[in-house]
Protein backbone atom coordinates (compact mmCIF):
# COMPACT_ATOMS: atom_id res chain seq x y z
CA UNK A 1 0.00 0.00 0.00
CA UNK A 2 1.07 3.67 -0.77
CA UNK A 3 1.60 6.01 1.89
CA UNK A 4 -1.15 8.83 2.08
CA UNK A 5 0.52 11.11 4.67
CA UNK A 6 4.14 10.45 4.92
CA UNK A 7 5.93 12.98 7.64
CA UNK A 8 9.72 12.82 7.96
CA UNK A 9 11.61 14.85 10.95
CA UNK A 10 9.01 17.26 11.83
CA UNK A 11 10.59 18.92 14.89
CA UNK A 12 8.19 21.72 16.94
CA UNK A 13 9.21 24.09 19.02
CA UNK A 14 7.03 25.82 21.60
CA UNK A 15 9.06 29.91 22.91
CA UNK A 16 12.80 28.09 22.07
CA UNK A 17 11.38 24.63 23.97
CA UNK A 18 11.34 21.60 21.27
CA UNK A 19 8.26 19.48 21.96
CA UNK A 20 8.61 17.05 18.99
CA UNK A 21 12.36 16.33 17.85
CA UNK A 22 12.72 14.85 14.34
CA UNK A 23 9.51 12.40 14.28
CA UNK A 24 8.70 10.92 11.29
CA UNK A 25 5.17 9.08 10.66
CA UNK A 26 3.50 7.42 7.60
CA UNK A 27 -0.05 6.55 6.99
CA UNK A 28 -0.79 4.04 4.32
CA UNK A 29 -3.95 4.03 2.12
CA UNK A 30 -7.05 2.81 3.61
CA UNK A 31 -5.06 1.77 6.98
CA UNK A 32 -5.39 3.25 10.73
CA UNK A 33 -2.25 3.74 12.44
CA UNK A 34 -1.68 4.92 15.95
CA UNK A 35 0.44 6.92 18.30
CA UNK A 36 0.38 5.99 21.59
CA UNK A 37 2.34 7.94 24.48
CA UNK A 38 2.89 9.18 27.73
CA UNK A 39 1.32 12.40 28.71
CA UNK A 40 3.15 14.84 27.94
CA UNK A 41 5.26 13.14 25.07
CA UNK A 42 4.26 15.35 22.23
CA UNK A 43 1.22 13.66 20.55
CA UNK A 44 -0.83 16.69 20.52
CA UNK A 45 1.55 18.80 19.59
CA UNK A 46 2.43 16.64 16.33
CA UNK A 47 -1.23 16.33 15.25
CA UNK A 48 -1.06 19.85 15.11
CA UNK A 49 2.04 20.63 13.48
CA UNK A 50 0.84 17.49 10.58
CA UNK A 51 -2.21 19.41 10.34
CA UNK A 52 -0.52 22.88 10.11
CA UNK A 53 -2.27 24.61 13.17
CA UNK A 54 1.62 25.31 14.42
CA UNK A 55 4.39 25.83 12.42
CA UNK A 56 6.75 22.33 12.15
CA UNK A 57 9.80 21.91 10.80
CA UNK A 58 10.42 18.96 8.93
CA UNK A 59 8.39 18.07 5.57
CA UNK A 60 4.78 16.49 5.39
CA UNK A 61 3.57 14.73 1.84
CA UNK A 62 0.36 14.47 1.36
CA UNK A 63 -0.84 11.80 -1.47
CA UNK A 64 3.00 12.68 -2.80
CA UNK A 65 2.17 16.60 -2.35
CA UNK A 66 4.50 18.63 -0.26
CA UNK A 67 2.29 20.39 1.91
CA UNK A 68 4.90 21.36 4.66
CA UNK A 69 4.13 25.02 3.94
CA UNK A 70 0.57 25.29 3.87
CA UNK A 71 -1.91 26.78 6.52
CA UNK A 72 -4.55 24.39 8.22
CA UNK A 73 -7.26 25.84 6.06
CA UNK A 74 -5.33 24.78 2.65
CA UNK A 75 -4.42 21.24 4.30
CA UNK A 76 -8.74 20.66 4.72
CA UNK A 77 -9.03 21.66 0.96
CA UNK A 78 -6.47 18.74 0.45
CA UNK A 79 -8.60 16.34 2.23
CA UNK A 80 -7.12 16.30 5.72
CA UNK A 81 -8.95 16.52 9.25
CA UNK A 82 -8.47 17.02 12.38
CA UNK A 83 -10.25 16.57 15.49
CA UNK A 84 -8.67 18.25 18.54
CA UNK A 85 -8.32 16.66 21.89
CA UNK A 86 -9.76 20.17 22.64
CA UNK A 87 -12.83 19.28 20.38
CA UNK A 88 -12.87 22.94 19.34
CA UNK A 89 -16.48 23.39 18.35
CA UNK A 90 -18.83 26.17 18.06
CA UNK A 91 -20.32 26.12 21.04
CA UNK A 92 -22.61 28.94 20.88
CA UNK A 93 -24.28 27.33 17.53
CA UNK A 94 -26.38 24.57 17.18
CA UNK A 95 -25.84 20.62 16.16
CA UNK A 96 -26.91 21.30 12.90
CA UNK A 97 -25.31 24.82 12.40
CA UNK A 98 -21.60 23.09 13.52
CA UNK A 99 -22.26 20.32 10.86
CA UNK A 100 -23.00 22.95 7.86
CA UNK A 101 -20.17 24.51 8.44
CA UNK A 102 -18.31 21.37 8.38
CA UNK A 103 -19.34 20.79 4.94
CA UNK A 104 -18.11 24.11 4.29
CA UNK A 105 -15.13 22.68 1.99
CA UNK A 106 -17.59 21.90 -0.39
CA UNK A 107 -19.95 25.08 -0.39
CA UNK A 108 -19.91 25.28 -4.09
CA UNK A 109 -21.48 21.50 -4.31
CA UNK A 110 -25.47 21.06 -5.27
CA UNK A 111 -27.39 21.17 -2.63
CA UNK A 112 -28.02 17.61 -2.63
CA UNK A 113 -24.36 16.76 -2.24
CA UNK A 114 -24.26 18.85 1.29
CA UNK A 115 -27.91 17.42 2.26
CA UNK A 116 -26.24 13.53 1.26
CA UNK A 117 -23.46 14.36 3.73
CA UNK A 118 -25.69 15.64 6.56
CA UNK A 119 -27.58 12.63 6.51
CA UNK A 120 -24.76 10.24 6.45
CA UNK A 121 -23.43 12.00 9.31
CA UNK A 122 -26.99 11.89 11.34
CA UNK A 123 -26.91 8.38 9.97
CA UNK A 124 -23.83 7.68 11.73
CA UNK A 125 -24.30 9.41 15.08
CA UNK A 126 -28.45 8.49 15.19
CA UNK A 127 -27.72 10.53 18.83
CA UNK A 128 -26.62 13.68 16.74
CA UNK A 129 -29.93 13.96 14.69
CA UNK A 130 -32.19 13.96 17.89
CA UNK A 131 -29.81 16.84 19.18
CA UNK A 132 -30.00 18.63 16.19
CA UNK A 133 -31.23 21.97 17.23
CA UNK A 134 -29.30 22.12 20.66
CA UNK A 135 -26.41 24.47 21.29
CA UNK A 136 -22.96 22.81 20.53
CA UNK A 137 -21.59 23.88 24.23
CA UNK A 138 -24.77 22.22 25.54
CA UNK A 139 -23.99 18.70 24.12
CA UNK A 140 -22.65 16.13 27.08
CA UNK A 141 -19.12 14.66 26.59
CA UNK A 142 -19.57 11.74 24.51
CA UNK A 143 -21.65 13.69 22.07
CA UNK A 144 -19.26 16.31 22.15
CA UNK A 145 -16.46 13.83 20.58
CA UNK A 146 -19.24 12.75 18.25
CA UNK A 147 -20.25 15.89 16.76
CA UNK A 148 -16.30 16.84 16.49
CA UNK A 149 -15.98 13.60 14.51
CA UNK A 150 -19.12 13.84 12.42
CA UNK A 151 -17.91 17.91 11.92
CA UNK A 152 -14.79 16.85 10.52
CA UNK A 153 -16.44 14.07 8.69
CA UNK A 154 -18.64 16.39 6.45
CA UNK A 155 -15.59 17.85 4.89
CA UNK A 156 -14.91 14.57 3.49
CA UNK A 157 -11.84 14.04 4.37
CA UNK A 158 -8.51 11.67 3.05
CA UNK A 159 -7.34 10.95 6.04
CA UNK A 160 -8.74 11.62 9.44
CA UNK A 161 -6.43 12.47 12.30
CA UNK A 162 -7.90 11.96 16.29
CA UNK A 163 -6.44 13.30 18.51
CA UNK A 164 -7.37 11.16 22.48
CA UNK A 165 -11.02 10.41 20.87
CA UNK A 166 -11.66 8.14 23.95
CA UNK A 167 -10.33 10.74 27.14
CA UNK A 168 -12.37 11.50 29.86
CA UNK A 169 -15.25 9.14 28.32
CA UNK A 170 -17.39 6.31 29.89
CA UNK A 171 -15.85 2.85 28.61
CA UNK A 172 -19.34 2.16 26.49
CA UNK A 173 -19.11 5.65 24.40
CA UNK A 174 -15.53 5.18 24.04
CA UNK A 175 -16.71 1.08 22.39
CA UNK A 176 -18.74 3.27 20.07
CA UNK A 177 -16.53 5.40 19.21
CA UNK A 178 -13.72 3.01 18.75
CA UNK A 179 -16.65 0.99 16.21
CA UNK A 180 -17.31 3.96 14.03
CA UNK A 181 -13.22 4.41 14.00
CA UNK A 182 -12.89 1.03 12.34
CA UNK A 183 -16.02 1.42 9.96
CA UNK A 184 -14.43 4.45 8.80
CA UNK A 185 -11.22 2.18 7.98
CA UNK A 186 -13.62 0.29 6.40
CA UNK A 187 -15.18 2.98 4.20
CA UNK A 188 -12.15 3.70 2.52
CA UNK A 189 -10.79 7.03 4.89
CA UNK A 190 -7.67 6.85 6.56
CA UNK A 191 -7.06 7.39 10.32
CA UNK A 192 -4.25 8.06 12.13
CA UNK A 193 -4.95 8.16 15.82
CA UNK A 194 -3.21 9.18 18.77
CA UNK A 195 -4.27 7.58 22.38
CA UNK A 196 -3.37 7.15 25.79
CA UNK A 197 -5.62 3.85 25.77
CA UNK A 198 -2.79 1.30 24.15
CA UNK A 199 -4.63 -1.56 24.19
CA UNK A 200 -7.36 -0.02 22.43
CA UNK A 201 -5.20 2.01 19.75
CA UNK A 202 -3.21 -1.13 19.18
CA UNK A 203 -5.99 -3.57 19.00
CA UNK A 204 -7.84 -0.90 15.94
CA UNK A 205 -4.43 0.14 14.18
CA UNK A 206 -2.00 -2.22 11.69
CA UNK A 207 0.99 0.18 12.44
CA UNK A 208 2.03 2.04 15.71
CA UNK A 209 4.53 4.15 17.15
CA UNK A 210 5.10 5.05 20.48
CA UNK A 211 6.58 8.46 21.03
CA UNK A 212 8.33 9.26 24.13
CA UNK A 213 9.76 12.96 25.30
CA UNK A 214 9.38 13.92 21.41
CA UNK A 215 10.63 11.45 19.91
CA UNK A 216 9.55 7.60 18.47
CA UNK A 217 11.12 5.28 20.34
CA UNK A 218 9.64 1.86 18.65
CA UNK A 219 7.14 1.67 15.43
CA UNK A 220 6.55 -1.11 13.89
CA UNK A 221 2.96 -3.54 12.87
CA UNK A 222 0.52 -3.21 15.81
CA UNK A 223 0.85 -6.74 16.27
CA UNK A 224 4.86 -6.46 16.89
CA UNK A 225 4.67 -3.60 19.24
CA UNK A 226 1.59 -5.15 21.52
CA UNK A 227 3.99 -8.16 22.25
CA UNK A 228 7.08 -6.24 22.56
CA UNK A 229 7.96 -6.52 26.28
CA UNK A 230 8.36 -2.68 26.69
CA UNK A 231 5.07 -2.16 25.65
CA UNK A 232 3.74 -4.73 27.67
CA UNK A 233 5.23 -3.56 30.53
CA UNK A 234 5.04 0.39 30.06
CA UNK A 235 1.24 0.76 28.67
CA UNK A 236 -0.55 -2.35 28.87
CA UNK A 237 0.41 -3.51 32.41
CA UNK A 238 2.39 -6.56 33.04
CA UNK A 239 0.07 -9.04 32.05
CA UNK A 240 -0.23 -9.31 28.16
CA UNK A 241 -4.21 -8.81 28.68
CA UNK A 242 -6.91 -10.06 25.58
CA UNK A 243 -7.46 -6.77 23.13
CA UNK A 244 -10.38 -5.21 24.33
CA UNK B 1 -39.11 74.49 30.49
CA UNK B 2 -39.53 71.26 29.25
CA UNK B 3 -43.15 70.49 27.67
CA UNK B 4 -43.94 67.10 26.01
CA UNK B 5 -43.39 68.39 22.42
CA UNK B 6 -39.99 69.63 23.30
CA UNK B 7 -39.33 66.01 25.08
CA UNK B 8 -40.39 64.33 21.91
CA UNK B 9 -38.47 65.99 19.49
CA UNK B 10 -35.46 65.23 22.07
CA UNK B 11 -36.35 61.44 21.55
CA UNK B 12 -36.52 61.68 18.03
CA UNK B 13 -33.04 63.20 18.03
CA UNK B 14 -31.84 61.04 20.35
CA UNK B 15 -33.30 57.85 18.67
CA UNK B 16 -32.10 58.96 15.60
CA UNK B 17 -28.28 59.50 16.36
CA UNK B 18 -28.56 56.33 18.54
CA UNK B 19 -29.90 54.89 15.46
CA UNK B 20 -26.28 55.42 13.74
CA UNK B 21 -24.30 55.19 16.84
CA UNK B 22 -25.75 51.75 16.76
CA UNK B 23 -24.47 50.66 13.37
CA UNK B 24 -20.97 51.58 14.12
CA UNK B 25 -21.35 49.87 17.38
CA UNK B 26 -22.35 46.57 15.01
CA UNK B 27 -19.32 47.22 13.13
CA UNK B 28 -17.23 47.76 15.86
CA UNK B 29 -18.31 44.06 17.93
CA UNK B 30 -18.13 42.35 14.45
CA UNK B 31 -14.65 43.46 13.94
CA UNK B 32 -13.42 42.90 17.22
CA UNK B 33 -15.17 39.43 16.83
CA UNK B 34 -13.63 38.43 14.15
CA UNK B 35 -10.10 39.45 14.25
CA UNK B 36 -9.87 40.79 17.89
CA UNK B 37 -9.67 44.93 16.21
CA UNK B 38 -10.78 47.73 17.85
CA UNK B 39 -11.47 49.78 14.83
CA UNK B 40 -10.98 53.03 16.29
CA UNK B 41 -10.26 54.45 12.66
CA UNK B 42 -14.20 53.57 11.94
CA UNK B 43 -15.12 56.85 12.61
CA UNK B 44 -13.01 58.84 10.12
CA UNK B 45 -14.52 56.09 7.61
CA UNK B 46 -18.15 58.05 8.65
CA UNK B 47 -16.59 61.23 8.15
CA UNK B 48 -14.90 61.34 4.82
CA UNK B 49 -17.75 59.53 3.57
CA UNK B 50 -19.74 62.60 5.12
CA UNK B 51 -17.55 64.52 3.08
CA UNK B 52 -17.65 63.16 0.11
CA UNK B 53 -21.33 62.71 0.12
CA UNK B 54 -21.95 66.49 0.94
CA UNK B 55 -18.77 67.36 -2.01
CA UNK B 56 -20.54 65.38 -4.77
CA UNK B 57 -24.11 67.74 -4.23
CA UNK B 58 -21.58 70.26 -5.65
CA UNK B 59 -20.80 67.98 -8.54
CA UNK B 60 -17.04 67.44 -7.11
CA UNK B 61 -14.98 64.92 -8.02
CA UNK B 62 -14.81 63.27 -4.64
CA UNK B 63 -11.40 64.37 -2.66
CA UNK B 64 -11.05 61.13 -1.26
CA UNK B 65 -10.27 59.43 -4.30
CA UNK B 66 -6.42 60.13 -4.09
CA UNK B 67 -6.39 58.48 -0.50
CA UNK B 68 -8.15 54.85 -2.14
CA UNK B 69 -5.75 54.60 -4.88
CA UNK B 70 -2.88 54.98 -2.59
CA UNK B 71 -4.49 52.64 -0.12
CA UNK B 72 -5.12 50.37 -2.62
CA UNK B 73 -1.32 50.62 -3.85
CA UNK B 74 0.25 50.20 -0.87
CA UNK B 75 -2.22 47.41 0.22
CA UNK B 76 -0.99 45.66 -2.77
CA UNK B 77 2.80 46.13 -1.84
CA UNK B 78 2.28 44.72 1.58
CA UNK B 79 0.41 42.20 0.31
CA UNK B 80 2.82 40.89 -1.93
CA UNK B 81 5.51 41.66 0.07
CA UNK B 82 3.54 39.03 2.75
CA UNK B 83 2.27 36.17 0.63
CA UNK B 84 5.86 36.06 -1.25
CA UNK B 85 4.22 37.03 -4.71
CA UNK B 86 1.62 34.28 -4.73
CA UNK B 87 -1.93 34.64 -5.59
CA UNK B 88 -0.73 38.26 -6.76
CA UNK B 89 -3.52 38.04 -9.47
CA UNK B 90 -6.39 38.00 -6.89
CA UNK B 91 -4.60 40.75 -4.96
CA UNK B 92 -4.38 42.89 -7.93
CA UNK B 93 -7.66 43.13 -8.75
CA UNK B 94 -8.93 44.00 -4.98
CA UNK B 95 -6.11 46.10 -4.44
CA UNK B 96 -5.45 48.11 -7.70
CA UNK B 97 -8.17 47.14 -9.98
CA UNK B 98 -11.10 47.90 -8.04
CA UNK B 99 -10.29 51.09 -6.54
CA UNK B 100 -9.33 52.06 -9.99
CA UNK B 101 -12.77 51.06 -11.54
CA UNK B 102 -14.61 52.69 -8.58
CA UNK B 103 -11.94 56.47 -8.90
CA UNK B 104 -12.71 56.11 -13.01
CA UNK B 105 -16.80 55.89 -12.21
CA UNK B 106 -16.71 58.62 -9.60
CA UNK B 107 -14.89 60.79 -11.86
CA UNK B 108 -17.77 60.09 -14.61
CA UNK B 109 -20.59 60.32 -12.63
CA UNK B 110 -19.79 63.04 -9.96
CA UNK B 111 -20.00 66.13 -12.56
CA UNK B 112 -23.73 64.72 -13.50
CA UNK B 113 -25.74 65.71 -10.22
CA UNK B 114 -27.35 62.17 -10.72
CA UNK B 115 -29.08 62.61 -7.52
CA UNK B 116 -29.39 62.09 -3.82
CA UNK B 117 -29.40 58.03 -3.98
CA UNK B 118 -26.57 57.47 -6.90
CA UNK B 119 -24.76 60.33 -4.77
CA UNK B 120 -24.94 58.41 -1.60
CA UNK B 121 -24.25 55.03 -3.13
CA UNK B 122 -20.88 56.73 -5.05
CA UNK B 123 -19.96 57.88 -1.27
CA UNK B 124 -19.91 54.86 -0.12
CA UNK B 125 -18.22 53.15 -2.75
CA UNK B 126 -15.82 55.61 -2.85
CA UNK B 127 -14.77 55.16 1.54
CA UNK B 128 -15.77 51.52 2.16
CA UNK B 129 -13.34 50.21 0.30
CA UNK B 130 -10.58 51.64 2.33
CA UNK B 131 -11.62 49.40 5.04
CA UNK B 132 -10.22 46.08 4.04
CA UNK B 133 -7.26 48.16 2.32
CA UNK B 134 -6.36 48.82 5.72
CA UNK B 135 -7.17 45.83 6.99
CA UNK B 136 -4.48 44.37 4.19
CA UNK B 137 -2.37 47.44 5.36
CA UNK B 138 -2.16 47.15 9.09
CA UNK B 139 -3.76 44.24 10.34
CA UNK B 140 -3.25 41.48 8.39
CA UNK B 141 0.39 41.19 9.22
CA UNK B 142 -0.41 41.08 12.87
CA UNK B 143 -2.79 37.82 13.40
CA UNK B 144 -1.70 36.39 16.30
CA UNK B 145 -0.83 39.76 18.17
CA UNK B 146 -2.31 40.51 21.13
CA UNK B 147 -5.48 42.82 21.54
CA UNK B 148 -3.10 45.60 22.65
CA UNK B 149 -0.51 45.66 20.15
CA UNK B 150 -3.91 45.73 17.53
CA UNK B 151 -5.36 48.39 19.44
CA UNK B 152 -2.37 50.18 18.83
CA UNK B 153 -2.15 50.04 15.53
CA UNK B 154 -5.85 51.43 15.00
CA UNK B 155 -4.73 54.15 17.24
CA UNK B 156 -2.09 54.29 14.47
CA UNK B 157 -4.08 53.78 11.56
CA UNK B 158 -6.75 56.59 13.28
CA UNK B 159 -3.84 59.32 13.62
CA UNK B 160 -2.81 58.87 10.21
CA UNK B 161 -6.18 58.75 8.33
CA UNK B 162 -7.03 62.11 10.61
CA UNK B 163 -3.84 63.67 9.15
CA UNK B 164 -4.28 62.32 5.21
CA UNK B 165 -8.35 63.41 5.91
CA UNK B 166 -7.32 67.09 6.64
CA UNK B 167 -4.76 66.90 3.46
CA UNK B 168 -7.72 65.54 0.85
CA UNK B 169 -10.76 67.81 2.15
CA UNK B 170 -9.49 70.62 3.92
CA UNK B 171 -10.00 72.21 7.46
CA UNK B 172 -14.09 73.16 6.35
CA UNK B 173 -16.64 71.21 7.28
CA UNK B 174 -19.50 70.22 5.30
CA UNK B 175 -23.24 69.45 5.62
CA UNK B 176 -24.55 66.93 2.81
CA UNK B 177 -28.44 67.56 1.99
CA UNK B 178 -31.36 65.50 3.35
CA UNK B 179 -32.91 62.53 1.70
CA UNK B 180 -36.02 64.38 2.45
CA UNK B 181 -37.62 67.94 3.13
CA UNK B 182 -41.11 66.54 4.19
CA UNK B 183 -42.52 67.13 7.60
CA UNK B 184 -44.89 64.89 9.24
CA UNK B 185 -46.87 66.14 12.21
CA UNK B 186 -48.44 63.25 14.65
CA UNK B 187 -49.81 65.02 17.21
CA UNK B 188 -47.53 66.76 19.78
CA UNK B 189 -44.89 65.37 17.99
CA UNK B 190 -42.83 66.39 15.00
CA UNK B 191 -41.35 63.94 12.42
CA UNK B 192 -39.16 64.89 9.88
CA UNK B 193 -38.32 62.99 6.69
CA UNK B 194 -34.40 63.00 6.92
CA UNK B 195 -34.81 61.32 10.84
CA UNK B 196 -37.70 58.36 9.02
CA UNK B 197 -35.32 57.96 6.50
CA UNK B 198 -32.59 57.28 9.25
CA UNK B 199 -34.57 55.12 11.12
CA UNK B 200 -35.47 53.22 7.81
CA UNK B 201 -31.57 52.32 6.82
CA UNK B 202 -30.47 51.52 9.94
CA UNK B 203 -33.33 49.18 10.53
CA UNK B 204 -32.59 47.55 7.15
CA UNK B 205 -29.20 47.27 7.45
CA UNK B 206 -29.41 45.40 10.37
CA UNK B 207 -32.11 43.14 9.30
CA UNK B 208 -29.64 42.74 6.27
CA UNK B 209 -26.97 41.91 8.86
CA UNK B 210 -29.00 39.64 10.81
CA UNK B 211 -30.18 37.41 7.68
CA UNK B 212 -26.45 37.58 6.44
CA UNK B 213 -25.32 36.05 9.30
CA UNK B 214 -28.59 33.53 10.44
CA UNK B 215 -29.08 32.21 6.98
CA UNK B 216 -25.47 32.62 4.86
CA UNK B 217 -23.16 30.10 4.84
CA UNK B 218 -20.47 32.91 4.96
CA UNK B 219 -22.44 34.82 7.60
CA UNK B 220 -22.05 31.36 9.77
CA UNK B 221 -18.38 31.02 8.62
CA UNK B 222 -18.03 34.50 10.10
CA UNK B 223 -19.35 33.79 13.57
CA UNK B 224 -17.81 30.67 13.69
CA UNK B 225 -14.33 32.64 13.29
CA UNK B 226 -15.38 34.78 16.12
CA UNK B 227 -16.34 31.82 18.49
CA UNK B 228 -13.41 29.72 17.85
CA UNK B 229 -10.61 30.69 15.50
CA UNK B 230 -8.73 27.31 15.82
CA UNK B 231 -12.41 25.16 15.23
CA UNK B 232 -12.76 27.38 11.87
CA UNK B 233 -9.48 26.81 10.69
CA UNK B 234 -10.04 23.00 11.10
CA UNK B 235 -12.84 23.17 8.85
CA UNK B 236 -11.26 24.96 6.05
CA UNK B 237 -12.45 28.11 6.92
CA UNK B 238 -9.66 31.12 6.28
CA UNK B 239 -9.24 33.01 9.38
CA UNK B 240 -7.79 35.73 7.22
CA UNK B 241 -10.23 35.78 4.79
CA UNK B 242 -12.87 36.29 7.30
CA UNK B 243 -10.76 39.23 8.34
CA UNK B 244 -11.09 40.77 5.07
CA UNK B 245 -14.81 40.18 5.24
CA UNK B 246 -15.24 41.57 8.24
CA UNK B 247 -13.55 45.12 7.47
CA UNK B 248 -15.48 44.35 4.15
CA UNK B 249 -18.71 44.97 6.40
CA UNK B 250 -17.50 47.50 8.72
CA UNK B 251 -16.63 49.83 5.93
CA UNK B 252 -20.21 49.79 4.45
CA UNK B 253 -21.84 50.07 7.74
CA UNK B 254 -19.39 53.45 8.19
CA UNK B 255 -20.07 54.42 4.49
CA UNK B 256 -24.09 54.54 5.32
CA UNK B 257 -23.90 55.91 8.95
CA UNK B 258 -21.80 58.56 6.98
CA UNK B 259 -24.41 59.14 4.48
CA UNK B 260 -27.03 59.28 6.75
CA UNK B 261 -25.38 61.39 9.69
CA UNK B 262 -24.44 64.21 7.06
CA UNK B 263 -27.88 65.72 6.88
CA UNK B 264 -27.86 65.87 10.64
CA UNK B 265 -24.90 67.81 11.34
CA UNK B 266 -22.00 69.57 10.09
CA UNK B 267 -19.10 66.87 9.42
CA UNK B 268 -15.45 67.86 10.04
CA UNK B 269 -12.37 65.87 8.39
CA UNK B 270 -11.59 64.85 12.34
CA UNK B 271 -15.21 64.53 13.27
CA UNK B 272 -15.76 61.07 12.44
CA UNK B 273 -13.68 60.03 15.85
CA UNK B 274 -16.44 61.28 18.22
CA UNK B 275 -19.36 60.01 16.50
CA UNK B 276 -17.44 56.42 16.20
CA UNK B 277 -16.06 56.99 19.96
CA UNK B 278 -20.29 56.69 21.08
CA UNK B 279 -20.77 53.90 18.61
CA UNK B 280 -17.67 51.90 20.87
CA UNK B 281 -19.31 53.37 24.36
CA UNK B 282 -22.12 51.35 23.18
CA UNK B 283 -19.82 48.44 21.93
CA UNK B 284 -18.34 48.59 25.35
CA UNK B 285 -21.62 48.28 27.05
CA UNK B 286 -22.15 45.25 25.33
CA UNK B 287 -19.07 43.58 26.36
CA UNK B 288 -18.15 43.99 22.65
CA UNK B 289 -19.94 40.77 22.24
CA UNK B 290 -23.69 41.31 21.80
CA UNK B 291 -25.33 42.83 18.78
CA UNK B 292 -28.49 43.26 19.82
CA UNK B 293 -27.44 44.52 23.64
CA UNK B 294 -25.10 46.75 21.46
CA UNK B 295 -28.26 48.24 19.72
CA UNK B 296 -29.93 49.23 22.66
CA UNK B 297 -27.07 50.48 24.36
CA UNK B 298 -26.12 52.96 21.01
CA UNK B 299 -30.15 53.92 21.46
CA UNK B 300 -29.33 54.75 25.13
CA UNK B 301 -26.55 56.95 24.45
CA UNK B 302 -28.29 58.60 21.50
CA UNK B 303 -31.06 59.59 24.05
CA UNK B 304 -28.50 60.81 27.21
CA UNK B 305 -26.32 62.95 24.53
CA UNK B 306 -29.87 64.29 23.42
CA UNK B 307 -31.37 65.35 26.78
CA UNK B 308 -28.25 66.06 28.14
CA UNK B 309 -27.84 68.52 25.16
CA UNK B 310 -30.78 69.99 26.23
CA UNK B 311 -30.04 70.77 29.81
CA UNK B 312 -26.74 71.09 29.97
CA UNK B 313 -25.10 71.27 26.78
CA UNK B 314 -21.90 72.32 28.34
CA UNK B 315 -21.60 69.30 29.31
CA UNK B 316 -22.60 66.86 26.45
CA UNK B 317 -19.88 64.62 26.19
CA UNK B 318 -19.09 64.58 29.29
CA UNK B 319 -22.17 63.31 30.50
CA UNK B 320 -21.93 60.76 27.54
CA UNK B 321 -18.92 59.13 27.57
CA UNK B 322 -19.59 59.47 31.94
CA UNK B 323 -22.24 56.47 31.11
CA UNK B 324 -19.26 53.80 30.56
CA UNK B 325 -17.71 54.15 34.00
CA UNK B 326 -21.06 52.51 35.79
CA UNK B 327 -21.23 49.87 32.99
CA UNK B 328 -17.65 49.26 33.59
CA UNK B 329 -17.76 49.02 37.06
CA UNK B 330 -20.83 46.86 37.61
CA UNK B 331 -18.81 44.65 34.71
CA UNK B 332 -15.83 44.45 36.67
CA UNK B 333 -17.89 43.27 39.83
CA UNK B 334 -19.66 40.44 38.07
CA UNK B 335 -16.68 39.20 36.51
CA UNK B 336 -14.93 39.57 39.69
CA UNK B 337 -18.08 37.30 41.44
CA UNK B 338 -17.56 34.47 38.34
CA UNK B 339 -14.05 34.57 39.83
CA UNK B 340 -15.17 33.92 42.96
CA UNK B 341 -17.45 30.94 41.85
CA UNK B 342 -14.44 29.02 40.19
Amino acid sequence: MSALLQATGITIAYRGVRAVHGVSVSVAQGEIASVIGPNGAGKSSLLAGLMGLIPSGGQVLFEGEDISGLPAEARVARGLALVPETRDLFATMSVADNLRLGGYRHRFDTKAGRTRDLDAAYAMFPRLAERRGQLAGLLSGGERQMLAMARALMARPRLLMLDEPSLGLAPLIVRDIFRTVAGLRDQGVSVLLVEQNARAALALSAHASVLEGGRVTLSGPSAMLAADPRVTEMYLGAAPAAMA
Amino acid sequence: MMDLSILLALLQDGVVSGAVYGLLALALVLVFAVTRVILIPVGELVSFTALTYAGLEDGQIPEALPLLLALGALAFLRGALQDRGRSLGSLALQTLVLPAAIAGCAVLIAPLHAGIAVQAGLAIAVVAPMAPLLYRIAFRPLPEASVLVKLIAAVGVHLALTGLGLLCFGPEGARGPAFSDAVLTLGPMILTGQAVWVIFCTTAAMAALWAFFRLSLAGAALRATAINRRGARLVGISPDRSGLLAFWLAGLIAGLSGVLIAPLTTVYYDGGFLIGLKGFVAAIIAGLGSYPLAIAAALVVGVVESLSAFWASDFKEVIVFSVIIPVLLWRSLRHCAVGEEE
